[in-house]
């Protein structure tokens, strides 16, 4: 056995890993840099310049204001249907005994296991045949169906930790089940639902396929920044939106990653 | 004298399964009562029952008169000694023992005034501020005991609270206990799978077995006067003798108990058997013995030659030691 745990890489290994990091977020960076460029018709590198119009012309963009406005309004709203229907369902999933449990863990799993692209199809189809016109809540319900496997996830692994007996117990002592909710089941799961709820909303802020199949003429953010690159006007002002975008959904990802880090998962991150 | 528990004719089925079939019983007010049987028996779900977190399938509960069906857990005024303690994780001690006051409404001085005579009531004065996860076991099991008690309970339930103890703390708990019940007067409904435990501390045993109860009675009555062969081999490892060997002792042909520590070594005129085997158990040693095609076992105080074995020794017992099951099958 190794008494040092405090070995130290080589330098080869420590220059791949470098690159390696490099090579992923390096690109990133480049977005943030072309936020600030003074020239707007390519992207021309070394930048001729740099300059702070581009902030206050995305400021000035109702576009933007609305894509922005309809994103926020979507993953709220999924978020909160998301964690109400986890919840619930986490719970019977791992409460109680019934026919047909585990093919209902299944179903509400299988979302993010299939792609996207057929989670679209299936529900633009669904809208047109039920003649549903397309509006805020065709794209919430897209966003909810993979939001509430994240939610779900993490809120099945706390439930799962949590001992049956603290229910009882709380029961044992005089609390009825809406008591035995707010006292003991809601202050065990808490953290585990708050970081569902923000990976859910993470999820919801940036997705694109989905949102194509189920939005219409209607645009969130990220899909307005995809018809953004198509037609070039004004194009630092996509990066800057970029940079709000990356800003907006990696503190809550991070958030969440610190809340669980003592547990055992952040489960279902990998849509 | 007033009952504090009686079942009449309680069943609880899960499916094919009769976890409790067709109990009576009657527990009285002040009395510690102890649940005894191997696991499966049904003792846990009887309890279980009482507590309310099962129904009976069919049969009539009552607890202090009162008719407990479709009275939920909440509402019975009856508290459970987890046996996995189950102490909320996310509270301190003082509000994990005052919980049940909380949630009548008691103010937060008032309730952590009784939460800390409950603790001093276990032992455990001081430890309010501490979380579940710094304590140790036989703490962790104080404090339950504290959280239950502090509701001033009319039955206290007690599920195997010392199972996972070690062997000193459990015989030290199981002296407390005693006392403590004692001094409360409140009836204590304690399950166990271990016979030592149920006859140390009860006032009066029930022995489960297969959803049935087997016996009630003393723990003097269950240990000396056993009615079956299950209640004469699970308390204690009596030896069981078949009715035809019965009868060439005494005459009656009926199944009958002796007990490992009646049979004595003789010099001369005893039963002659063989001994085929030995464990040691500290306090004394358990020898096999064969007398004829007839198996036995006996046990040999530790100031005693253990014989050797495949040796033939004398054994003998006292008449009255053995003890008729008549009607036993």
């Amino acid at each position: 056995m190794r008494s040092d745990g405090k070995q130290r890489a080589p330098w080869g290994l420590k220059l791949a890993a470098g690159l390696g990091l490099a090579f992923m977020h390096l690109p990133i960076a480049l977005i943030f840099v072309y936020a600030f460029t003074t020239e707007d018709k390519s992207y021309q590198w070394p930048p001729p310049g740099f300059t702070l119009k581009w902030l206050e012309v995305t400021w000035n963009r109702p576009d933007v204001w609305e894509a922005l406005k309809l994103s926020l309004q979507t993953a709220t709203v999924s978020t909160l249907i998301a964690m109400v229907l986890g919840t619930l369902c986490a719970a019977a999933v791992s409460r109680t005994k019934f026919f047909g449990r585990e093919t209902i863990s299944l179903l509400v799993i299988l979302p993010i296991a299939l792609p996207g692209i057929i989670t679209g199809i299936a529900l633009r189809s669904a809208f047109s045949i039920a003649d549903i016109p397309f509006s805020i809540w065709t794209i919430i319900l897209g966003h909810a169906t993979f939001c509430v496997v994240v939610v779900y996830n993490n809120a099945v692994a706390r439930f799962r930790r949590t001992s049956g007996s603290l229910v009882e117990a709380s029961m044992d002592l005089g609390a009825n089940s809406f008591q035995t909710f707010r006292h003991v089941i809601l202050p065990n799961i808490g953290t585990a639902l708050l970081a569902g709820g923000m990976l859910a909303f993470a999820l919801s802020f940036d997705e694109v396929i989905v949102t194509t199949f189920t939005a219409g003429q209607q645009s969130t953010l990220p899909i307005w920044m995809l018809e953004e690159l198509v037609r070039p006007r004004q194009r630092p002002v996509t990066n800057v939106v970029a940079m709000v975008v990356v800003l907006v959904t990696v503190l809550p990802i991070l958030a969440a990653y610190y809340l669980t880090r003592d547990g055992d998962q952040v489960a279902g991150s990998g849509k | 004298m007033t009952t504090a528990v009686s079942f009449a004719k309680v069943s609880r089925h899960f499916g094919a399964v009769r976890a409790v079939d067709d109990v009576d019983l009657s527990i009285a007010e002040g009395e510690f009562f102890a649940m005894l049987g191997p696991s499966g028996s049904g003792k846990t779900t009887c309890l279980r029952l009482i507590a309310g977190f099962e129904q009976p399938t069919s049969g009539h509960i009552e607890i202090f008169g009162t008719t407990v069906e479709h009275v939920p857990p909440y509402r019975r005024n009856v508290n459970t000694v987890f046996q996995d303690y189950a102490l909320f994780p996310h509270m301190n001690i003082i509000d994990n023992v005052a919980y049940g006051l909380m949630i009548r409404g008691m103010n937060k001085a008032d309730r952590h005034a009784a939460a800390n005579e409950a603790l001093e009531l276990v032992a455990l004065p001081g430890y309010g501020e501490r979380r579940p996860g710094q304590l140790s076991g036989g703490q962790r099991q104080r404090v339950a005991l504290a959280r239950a008690l502090v509701n001033k309970p009319k039955v206290l339930l007690l599920d195997e609270p010392l199972g996972a103890l070690d062997l000193k703390l459990r015989e030290q708990m199981q002296e407390e206990l005693k006392t403590l019940q004692r001094k409360l007067g409140i009836t204590f409904v304690f399950v166990t799978h271990d016979q030592g435990e149920a006859l140390s501390m009860a006032d009066r045993v029930a022995v489960f077995n297969d959803g049935k109860i087997q016996q009630v009675g003393s723990p003097q009555d269950i240990y000396q006067r056993p009615q079956s062969r299950f209640v004469a081999d699970f308390v204690g490892s009596s030896n069981v003798l078949e009715p035809d060997f019965v009868k060439q002792l005494t005459g009656k042909e009926s199944f009958a108990s002796l007990r490992p520590e009646a049979i004595r070594i003789v010099a001369a005129d005893g039963h002659s058997a063989t001994v085929t085997g030995n464990s040691y158990l500290g306090g004394n040693t358990r020898i096999t013995l064969a007398l004829g095609d007839i198996r036995i076992s006996a046990l040999i105080p530790a100031d005693q030659n253990v014989p050797e074995t495949g040796s033939t020794i004398q054994i003998s017992w006292q008449e009255s030691d053995l003890h008729l099951m008549e009607g036993a099958q």
